[in-house]
């Protein structure tokens, strides 16, 4: 079996924007005016053209399009980012973010005229509810961490509205980081908590901190390690015994759609990243998109606007919620986006969700077994749509998880997660994610138990990696220590 | 289902190296009183004819540009989008990669970020920007985290004149902080009015230009109250494409600058995605939240690009971190840049230029038609004029005809009379507006 | 990293258990941090340092020390007020892994309670705790 899935190749270089193009150069064309010209008064107005460059058409077409032959997407090859299903985005997908109905709507339009927009928010809310267990949503997060700010916020206001004040919020070791950072945003402490030796949280760890000062907890299921938090039902009781809620993130929801009502096991508030489980593109860092959900007696909370059913049937936007947290974003939430994730679910239907979570779990346990021997696993416990492997075995050659993520490239594949979780010592976290077939997962298991070879026969090349790339390593600490942000 | 490549045949082997019978057995670790009780209730899949029947039906009961006459701004634009603009950020080696934290294989994201990075700098007058926010809104509020972070006051003055909305998403962030928030009104000419604003403790004072009215604000006025208080100046706006005309906010004094992108090349979307521009002078860039792209050489002395400053973030920092940002509207940024690349100097000035242009002949007529403008400060594509009573009726009858004459303010701002916002971009042609006009008065 | 053989605690200087070092003149101390605790971190890119004038007790936070990838805490090992801050970390921070006595130094300080140097360790019990 070959294995030699990257070679080298042309690849164009291209110099920075403004090395390119020329004076007097200009990628659009004008039509004549057909209003007279109304000068701005001197004193608003700049003295000079804006300072960005001049290039034509074709200068910026090969600009961009030798800088798109420079990246990895998963159009081109597996990305096994553990905690991000980087799985298949489909580009019926982006057709139908494409429709001019959709994408040429102005917000402030009258409610006759977006009836079609607001069906969509509506539907798009009631399958998300109907996926996760839970009772209502607020699709305008912008982001995990937005929903999770949503979540937070929601949480302060329950609590005010009895008229409580808590302080702290309990996270676990595998939380995260954007965990306790939305904690912090609310004026939470968190307060952490160490997972057991199954790499689960143990609800006697969690009864032994929470008290009446504790507004609730926030965890992650499956957690970081892709394992099932199964004392989660206890945890929670636990919580809510003294008065507590419990903030569930939900970005490995890819695990457990059809599987897992995250709001049967007693979750009060939880968010889901659209941007992973739901198939929309990540675009090399965003537009994602993070839906908050919530049981019935905390929808008062949501944010607002919300999106209702008027008397006559039609939907309409509504502010009319006085305890709710209020606006997040300008105006209602990432709407393009939320086509994505609503066409990836009418296509795939409720067998096509719970297909998706089987074969991604079957995926991540398949290169569990198959890798096993070669990289040290640091649970026994079965994992679901992900793995980690710690650098165990690396260690002795004195060869880093790090070079193991370098060399990786020089086969073909975007590197798993490194370093996170922090409980696992050098942890790779794998996620393959459903999309990925056999003989794709064979060639990452090959890529890897080769690289595990080189690491004790031919340590310098894990050190030199990645070689076929079209840059080595970078100089980080130069990059951090004199800042070069602007050209 | 065309998503999912594995045969019967691959199951059956992989569950076989696994060691277990069936994809079920790798579910055992799940209890049963965590198990749905039944399958999930969603409608029956589509296939991809089925889907774009079900969403051109959907979309087909939105009315949408260009088939409307848009009247109306408010914070989303109605711009020419280039056909090269979607053509290359569409490019799916730009659309489905992942944050750059692997930089050898993401230099093409990287890259394209810095240029953004810089050109937006240059725009408003910063020294830094960052990879990008969500929207102007929340790049905004979290300005005024950073200012408080900065000063160690604990109070803000917000100006009334910015965005209703951006106005509700700080209060959003503010409220659970503790932080107080002050109102700062606005004078007869339509820009902020800071005398009398109580300057205590205040952290930032922050405005938006042009505001919500379209009216220029005079800056540089507002840098020296604040400045001399002690405060930092957070200038804000929604219409991007003012940039290509007037004064940069960083050479009026602005020292964060948080405003929303979406006119550079992102279509209206409905709302969303925007494109929060978010940038600093120097010495605020390690409070700066959000990812941020420099320039290094890697080991063989050849230029590149990294993620860098990352101790700001919550991966490293967590708790402490400057915000909680992760996802970011990178993509948007990608869009922007090309955008911005398309029209260049010339183009973005000119582009501008037309768009002040059209709206002055829109409020030139709309005056000789008895609706003067409210207020006298110079305004860039938009500006609000006083309809006589009764103009509702109107303005409902032409949107029959596909025409959204304006957006009614009046419950924003109680003290005018039937003010009504009105936009003009070059989207709109003289042919149209006389069309209006003559609706309004035959 | 290195071995513990390999890094140099110089005899003059006392040490904290958190890894910095103090050397007293007279009523003032240097502070900086060891040669194990700039192996540990790597790199530094930037360090943290509070403005002249600002008051610590022993034990408290004066300031961060960063690495591309972490974030670590300086802990105050004397209490005391700071009189002078060692500038030339922010462009160079390199030299607190190239000369962490010397040029790499942090904070001078005005003792609060002089006596608390002799609770530091001198260079040989640091050197038995890292090998602890």
């Amino acid at each position: 079996m070959s294995i030699q899935t990257a070679a080298s190749g042309l690849s164009m270089n291209e110099p920075l924007l403004w090395e390119r193009g020329r004076s007097g150069r200009c990628g659009v064309d004008f039509p004549k005016d057909d209003v007279p010209d109304c000068p701005l008064p001197q004193d608003v107005t700049a003295s000079t053209a804006p300072d960005i460059p001049h290039l034509s058409e074709l200068d910026v077409v090969r600009h961009y399009t030798r800088l798109s032959t420079w990246n990895f997407g998963v159009d081109t090859g597996m990305y096994p980012l553990g905690s991000c299903t980087m799985k298949y985005n489909p580009k019926t997908n982006e057709r139908q973010a494409g429709l001019g109905g959709f994408a040429n709507l102005h917000p402030l339009v009258p409610e006759a005229w977006c009836q079609g927009a607001l069906r969509l928010m509506v539907e798009l809310e009631e399958d998300l509810c109907e996926i996760t267990g839970m009772d209502a949503a607020s699709l305008q997060p912008a982001a995990g961490a937005h929903g999770e700010l949503a979540g937070m916020l929601i949480l302060h206001a329950w609590l005010s509205h009895k008229g409580e004040t808590r302080h702290k919020i309990i996270i676990p070791d595998t939380a995260h980081g954007t965990n306790p950072a939305s904690a912090a945003l609310c004026g939470f402490r968190p307060v952490a908590v160490i997972s057991g030796p199954k790499g689960i949280l143990q609800a006697e760890t969690v009864r032994s901190v929470m008290d009446e000062d504790t507004a609730g907890i926030m965890i992650t299921n499956p957690n970081t390690l892709g394992l099932f938090e199964a004392e989660l039902p206890e945890i929670c009781r636990i919580v809510h015994e003294k008065g507590g809620l419990v903030y569930a993130d939900g970005a490995n929801m890819n695990a457990l759609m059809g599987i897992v009502g995250m709001g049967c096991i007693g979750v009060d508030v939880m968010h889901l990243n659209l941007h992973k489980t739901f198939s929309t593109p990540h675009g090399g860092g965003g537009p994602g998109a993070g839906p908050v959900l919530v049981k019935r007696f905390l929808e008062p909370f949501l944010p607002l606007p919300r999106v209702i059913r008027r008397e006559d049937g039609a939907f309409g936007l509504s502010e009319d919620f006085p305890l709710s947290i209020g606006r997040m974003v300008g105006f209602y939430g990432h709407f393009l986006v939320w086509v994505r994730a609503y066409s990836y679910i009418r296509s795939l239907g409720a067998d096509g969700l719970r297909q998706a979570s089987r074969l991604a779990v079957l995926n991540a346990n398949y290169i569990r077994a198959r890798l096993r021997d070669v990289y040290h696993l640091p649970y026994e416990t079965p994992c679901l749509h992900e793995c980690v492997f710690s650098d165990r075995h690396l260690l002795p050659y004195k060869v880093s998880t790090l070079d193991v993520a370098k060399r990786l490239m020089d086969y073909g594949f975007h590197p798993p997660t490194i370093y996170f979780p922090l409980v696992v010592h050098g942890s790779l976290m794998i996620e393959p994610t459903e999309t990925e077939g056999k003989e794709e997962l064979d060639r990452f298991v090959e890529a890897l138990r080769t690289i595990a070879e080189e690491a004790k026969g031919n340590p310098d090349m894990v050190h030199e990696a990645p070689c076929k790339t079209r840059v080595t390593r970078l100089d980080e600490v130069e990059a951090a220590r004199r800042p070069c942000l602007a050209g | 289902m065309r998503y999912f490549p594995h045969t019967e045949e691959d199951i059956r082997r992989m569950l076989e190296e696994i060691g277990v019978d069936s994809i079920d057995a790798l579910f055992s670790g799940v209890p049963p009183d965590c198990r749905r009780s039944g399958a999930m209730h969603l409608p029956e899949a589509l296939c991809e004819w089925e889907l774009d029947r079900k969403m051109e039906e959907m979309a087909g009961q939105n009315a949408a540009a260009p088939s409307l006459t848009l009247l109306v701004g408010a914070g989303r634009y109605h711009h020419h989008i280039p056909a090269v603009v979607p053509a290359l950020a569409g490019r799916s080696e730009f659309l489905t990669a992942y944050t750059p934290y692997q930089p050898e294989i993401s230099q093409g994201t990287l890259q394209a970020i810095y240029e953004y990075q810089t050109l937006a700098a240059r725009l408003m007058g910063m020294d830094v920007v960052t990879a990008s926010h969500y929207d102007g809104a929340t790049a905004l509020a979290e300005s005024l985290l950073m200012a408080i972070r900065k000063t160690g006051r604990s109070s803000v003055v917000v100006s009334r004149t910015i965005h209703p909305h951006v106005r509700q998403v700080i209060q959003t962030y503010l409220k659970p902080t503790g932080y107080n928030l002050v109102e700062a009104g606005f004078t007869r000419e339509g820009t902020t009015d800071v005398t009398g604003i109580d300057w205590s403790n205040a952290a930032a004072l922050a405005v938006q230009s042009p505001n919500f009215f379209g009216c220029v604000e005079p800056l540089s006025r507002y840098a020296d109250a604040a400045h001399g208080a002690g405060a930092l100046l957070v200038a804000s706006f929604t219409e991007a494409l003012s940039l290509g005309v007037l004064k940069t906010p960083g050479s009026q004094g602005a020292d964060i600058v948080a405003g929303e992108g979406q006119s550079f090349g992102l279509p209206m979307g409905f709302g969303g995605p925007g494109l929060g521009m978010l940038g600093a002078r120097q010495e605020l860039v390690r409070t700066l939240p959000g990812r941020l792209i420099g320039k290094t050489r890697d080991r063989n002395g050849k230029p590149g690009f990294v993620l860098t400053l990352a101790t700001r973030e919550q991966h490293i920092r967590r708790e402490k971190a400057t915000s909680n940002i992760c996802s970011n509207n990178g993509h948007c940024a990608l869009t922007a840049a090309v955008y911005l690349a398309t029209l260049g100097a010339e183009g973005l000035a000119r582009t501008a230029r037309i768009n002040h242009n059209k709206a002055a002949y829109l409020a030139q007529r709309l005056q000789e038609i008895g609706m003067p403008l409210v207020f006298s400060a110079p305004f860039f594509n938009e500006f609000v004029v006083q309809a006589p009573p009764g103009f509702e009726a109107v303005r409902q009858a032409l949107m029959q005809k596909g025409i959204l004459a304006g957006l009614p303010i009046q419950t924003h701002y109680p003290e005018l009379d039937t003010p009504y916002l009105f936009c003009a971009t070059e989207t709109v042609t003289r042919e149209a507006i006389d069309r209006f006009l003559a609706e309004v008065k035959p | 990293m290195k071995d513990i053989a390999e890094l140099r605690f110089p005899e003059n200087l006392r040490y904290a258990p958190d890894h910095e070092w103090a050397r007293r003149e007279a009523e003032e101390a240097v502070i900086g941090i060891s040669d194990y605790a700039q192996d540990q971190l790597g790199d530094v890119v930037y360090v943290e340092l509070p403005k002249v004038g600002a008051r610590f007790e022993k034990g408290e936070v004066f300031g961060t020390v960063e690495s591309v990838k972490a974030v670590s805490e300086l802990i105050a090992p004397l209490s005391g007020e700071v009189i002078a801050v060692n500038a030339t970390l922010e462009n160079t921070p390199d030299l607190v892994n190239s000369d962490p006595y010397g040029e790499g130094w942090m904070i001078r300080i005005r003792c609060a309670q002089p006596a608390q140097y002799d609770e530091l360790m001198a260079s040989d019990a640091y050197v038995a705790m890292l090998k602890g």
